[in-house]
């Protein structure tokens, strides 16, 4: 059982802020999630008491720099369940899908292979590929979803063929909240020689994730979206695969040497991509999210938030004004619209609320296909958000119809 | 003038104008100037049209999705600046600019436009409010070559 008011009072941004002149409720979480206290604090640590370069400094600053900075990467393996050497360091989710994309496939496909995505998928997941389609004359396929926005298998498992080389899909969809069943998913790819990279953007904050249990090739995810520093994310590689993978990165700290005959000998996987002076801070900031909710513990936070989700979910079907999209799955993700109310007029009235939700496509804009509407309100929540909060949520969105009031107070 | 202290004669005004927007639907006439905007902080994406001859604008069309906001104020727009001169049609887009930043603005010149005065409230909204308005200004812009 998580102890909200005590988690609640770790996070400045929870301590009685206030937006429009209402108490603020933030339900914009799949954007960007809160950032408790500690993690703050050992940033600041970092620039107030041991500020100095990693990986090359002769003195004890920087040895005390350097070792914060590689314990993180222990910290995120053991989170993930893989070897330290598998954890590269990238700005986020989005620069680590662009690293395999460049990295990995442009180096390893050829023209008319396959790439396998979905309607579903974030732009970071689409656009990269669509590039490398470009350069390569290669041929991007899309898996079909099935009423709940997973990619249905039966459907996806007729699109491989020998041509197929990459599947790219989210563990969790930012919009839907569906989650898909990656470990299906990789045994089916592997039969076939066909790689599997996973946007875990989206499943990384909100649930136990391994990477040995999914055994997906390459996953993604961001700091920022985990009570973590933005600027901060995690390429995970299986070691060889990293191996065949170029940087897209050249510049200091990653290479072992090089001459004027332009010879170059570069670093091994991780570093080998984490060429230039890193973002140290958040590396640290990284690490205290990480520890932050080990300690509350990723099971409790999945179940919170799974009871939240279906406290709210209820709360709003007694509402004949809102039209929900996803409510048969269990991730903190709310699809909905106030029926006859454009999407992005109801976000402006949540705010004349005090209520941060987000509305629009979110980054996938593929997907009104599937759902048949130009956009939608999503409101997503972490495990500092409570019932109390929802009450007042499913309040406003009985007055959905009165959205102009928004400008008019 | 319209009062700007009844808000629900600007809140009618402004569903009005969402509900049954003028001048929308695109033609197919070569003569037509055209433009696409879409704005970074919505998912509006309006397409629009003028047809100028002898410096006069002497039509203005418009067509897509948009929030009420950005549909009300194309479709007032529209209307404002039908039969406007290049140089009239410049000033209208000055004013309605400078009543956006809450700055002084000459109120006779934009009409119903003026619903739009409290639109800052919502920052996200701001750049609905304009899209029409800097959409025209883009057409009248290239028409200086
Ligand atoms: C599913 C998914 N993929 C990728 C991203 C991109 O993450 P970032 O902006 O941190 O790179 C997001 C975040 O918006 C997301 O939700």
């Amino acid at each position: 059982m998580l102890d909200i008011n005590k988690i609640r009072k770790e996070f400045p941004m929870l301590d009685n802020k206030t937006m429009q002149d209402h108490p603020l409720v933030y339900f914009d979480n799949a954007a960007t999630s809160l950032k408790p206290s500690c993690v703050i604090e050992a940033m600041n640590d970092y620039y107030y008491n041991f500020n100095s370069n990693v990986h090359r400094g002769d003195y004890d600053l920087a040895a005390k720099a350097d070792k914060t900075y590689e314990s993180t990467r222990e910290i995120v393996a053991k989170f993930i369940n893989c070897s330290n050497n598998e954890v590269v360091f990238t700005s986020g989710t989005t620069q680590s899908l662009n690293l395999v994309a460049f990295g990995y496939a442009l180096n390893n496909l050829k023209e008319n292979d396959e790439i396998i995505l979905n309607e579903a998928e974030h732009a970071s997941n689409i656009l990269p590929w669509y590039e490398i389609a470009n350069k390569l004359k290669l041929k991007i396929v899309f898996a079909p979803l099935n009423s709940l926005g997973e990619v249905d298998i039966s459907s996806l498992e007729k699109l491989i063929n020998e041509k197929t080389k990459i599947i790219s899909i989210a563990y969790v969809s930012n919009v839907l909240g569906s989650t898909n069943d990656i470990k299906t998913i990789t045994k089916i790819a592997h039969n076939h020689n066909i790689v599997v990279v996973v946007d875990a953007a989206q499943a990384v904050p909100h649930k136990k994730v391994d990477v040995k249990d999914l055994d997906c090739d390459f996953l993604a995810f961001s700091g920022h979206k985990l009570c973590g520093p933005t600027g901060i994310g995690v390429l995970y590689g299986k070691y060889d695969l990293l191996c065949k993978t170029s940087s897209m990165q050249l510049g200091g700290g990653m290479n072992a040497k090089f001459d004027s005959c332009q010879n170059m000998l570069l670093k091994k996987p991780p570093y080998k991509f984490e060429g230039g002076t890193p973002a140290i801070a958040e590396v640290i900031g990284l690490a205290q999210a990480i520890n932050y909710l080990n300690n509350i513990g990723m099971d409790d936070i999945e179940s919170y938030e799974k009871e939240l989700k279906h406290y709210a979910i209820n709360k709003l079907k007694e509402l004949d004004n809102i039209e929900i999209y996803n409510e048969n799955n269990d991730s903190g993700i709310i699809a909905f619209n106030i029926k006859n109310v454009f999407c992005q007029d109801a976000g402006s009235y949540f705010n004349s609320q005090g209520i941060a939700v987000r509305s629009g496509h979110h980054c996938a804009k593929l997907l009104p296909n599937f759902l048949n509407v130009i956009g939608t309100v999503r409101a997503s929540l972490y495990f500092y958000n409570t019932k109390e909060e929802i009450d007042r949520f499913v309040e406003v969105c009985k007055h959905g119809g009165d959205f102009l009031d928004a400008f008019f107070k | 003038m319209l009062s700007l202290n009844d808000p629900m004669i600007k809140r009618s005004i402004i569903m009005d104008h969402y509900e049954n927007p003028r001048n929308k639907g695109l033609v197919d006439d070569p003569r037509y100037l055209k433009v696409n905007m879409n704005s970074e902080s919505c998912i509006d994406d309006i397409d629009i049209q003028i047809l100028i001859e002898n410096n006069i604008i002497k039509d203005f069309r418009f067509d897509g999705v948009g929030c009420t906001i950005s549909t009300a104020s194309t479709s007032i727009l529209s209307e404002l600046v039908i039969g406007c001169s290049v140089e009239e049609a410049y000033q209208i887009i000055k004013e309605y600019d400078n009543m956006i930043k809450e700055e002084p603005f000459n109120s006779d010149l934009l009409q119903e436009a003026v619903v739009f005065k409290d639109v800052s409230k919502q920052a996200n909204r701001i750049k609905c409010a304009m899209i029409g308005f800097n959409g025209l200004l883009e057409l009248l812009d290239s028409l200086k070559g």
